[in-house]
């Protein structure tokens, strides 16, 4: 048994690593997209998820189909970065079809509003006044998700697995590199549009891997910043949140890449209601999930499960989001994106009612009061 | 004897859920309202402690920083116990008990 006090020092540790997290999240965003990625895109974890469902032809949308070396980036970086720490642990059994289902959801969300949290934050950053609605909106989704975690929703405990488990994602990863780099013939990449908009792959793969790995140390979350923000009033993860935003703004008002306005904007639409209501979604889903998509890919580098399930029901996610017309163009969003919206977030208000009732009790009586 | 939450298997938020509630039921919650039962009058003097039980580094970090920084004035302590465990003890001194003889 060893034991440690917990100083001032650890906490100072802590916030230089998600200052220095967030910063260098911001500064990579810039470099992609100077490298190559579609505008205040630099990442977007939805949107290369999306990519990624397309360029494996989970979708036949010719504009968004590219396998992006990012993603797999971010769940290796994470992994070595666990790894290292001796953090990795396989794990897993916690309601993993209802992460599925949540994933999916925050996925039509993200694919709504045209980015995910992170996305929404470069966005605001390189002057696009639209993410002020999402990120209203994303706060919107998150406090109704407090309430229900304050109910005692939770989606149940986890518990050590076999290795296998935590390698899943970790494995495919590898395999979407490979297939990146080998390019077959039954992969697609898109000629025209975002998807053909990337930075070369070997840079993309660098920067996912630091982001990976930086996220995995700093437990960075753009949905746990608002959350923490509502819930215990501790800013430490807004703090990354923050440092996202002034390093992409700074850099891109010197680059003269910053415009101000709603119109015009790069791979996004100005229809305020509907995204508000895309990014409400992507919170209340994020907040019962525990983590933003980003979140989501580092916590199944680091050998969890159920987060590689979550990750998966946004792959399928975005494969629906396309099949259906339901993702929103630059012309704005769609009458079936409209729908699937009101869906989204009928089914987590049910899932996040459910879970407080029923795995609720359970944990109240191991709060053992009865000393 | 401490009082003992059991977090263990929970991801973030949870664990602090957890912690926040029990405190606040322990009347040593920043916001509780009434102060009721389970004094301390042993020897130890009016600090009462409470573990939490956690299973991985990142839900230690946060109930951790969680007592530190949410106005309960607490010691915290953190022990690993084997692979899959660390305790965060919480000592928190009580406050003065206005009203009450």
């Amino acid at each position: 048994m060893q034991m440690h006090q917990e100083g001032t020092d650890l906490a100072l540790d802590q916030r230089r690593v998600v200052l220095i997290a967030g910063a260098v999240a911001g500064a990579l965003s810039f470099v992609l997209v100077a490298a190559g990625n579609p505008a205040n895109m630099g990442i977007c974890v939805a949107c290369f998820i999306r990519d990624t469902a397309g360029g494996l032809g989970l979708h036949r949308a010719e504009v968004v189909q590219y396998l992006r070396p990012e993603i797999p980036g971010f769940i290796l970086g994470s992994m070595l970065a666990a790894l290292a720490a001796g953090e990795f642990r396989a794990r897993g059994g916690s309601s993993p079809v209802l992460r599925f289902v949540l994933g999916f959801f925050v996925m039509i969300g993200a694919l709504v509003f045209l980015g995910c949290p992170l996305r929404m934050v470069l966005r605001l950053a390189g002057g696009d006044l639209n993410a002020v609605l999402g990120i209203l909106g994303f706060t919107a989704g998150i406090l109704v998700g407090v309430l229900f975690l304050r109910r005692g929703f939770t989606l149940g405990r986890s518990s050590r697995m076999g290795v296998g488990n935590a390698m899943a994602l970790p494995v495919l990863s590898v395999f979407l590199l490979i297939l990146a780099v080998v390019a077959p013939a039954f992969v697609f990449t898109s000629s025209k549009g975002p998807g053909s908009a990337h930075a070369p792959v070997l840079w993309a793969l660098a920067a996912g891997l630091v982001v990976g790995a930086l996220a995995q140390r700093s437990r960075l979350c753009l949905a746990g910043g608002i959350r923490d923000l509502i819930l215990i009033r501790d800013a430490h993860l807004f703090r990354g949140f923050a440092a996202i935003f002034v390093v992409a703004l700074v850099l891109n008002v010197i680059s003269g890449r910053f415009r101000l306005g709603f119109e015009g904007q790069p791979v996004a639409h100005s229809d305020g209601l509907w995204n508000f209501l895309g990014m409400t979604a992507v919170g209340l889903g994020a907040a019962l999930l525990g983590g933003c998509p980003l979140r989501q890919c580092i916590l199944a580098g680091e050998g969890d499960a159920d987060a590689a399930m979550a990750f998966l029901g946004m792959l399928v996610g975005a494969a629906f989001a396309h099949n259906w017309s339901i993702a929103s163009s630059p012309a704005g969003p769609t009458a079936n994106g409209r729908i699937a919206i009101v869906v989204a977030l009928v089914v987590m208000a049910i899932i996040g009612y459910m879970g407080a009732e029923t795995s609720g009790k359970p944990n109240q009586q191991r709060t053992a009061g009865e000393a | 004897m401490p009082y003992r939450v059991d977090a263990r298997g929970l991801s973030c938020p949870q664990p602090v859920v957890m912690t926040k509630k029990a405190l606040e039921a322990m009347g040593l919650g920043a916001k509780s309202k009434a102060l009721r039962g389970s004094e301390v009058s042993d020897a130890s003097g009016p600090l009462e402690a409470i573990d939490v039980l956690v299973d991985n580094r990142t839900a230690m970090e946060n109930v951790s920083r969680f007592a530190r920084h949410s106005g309960y004035d607490a010691d915290v302590e953190t022990v690993k116990e084997g692979d899959d465990c660390y305790i965060v003890r919480i000592c928190v001194r009580r406050r003065a008990q206005h009203g009450r003889p």
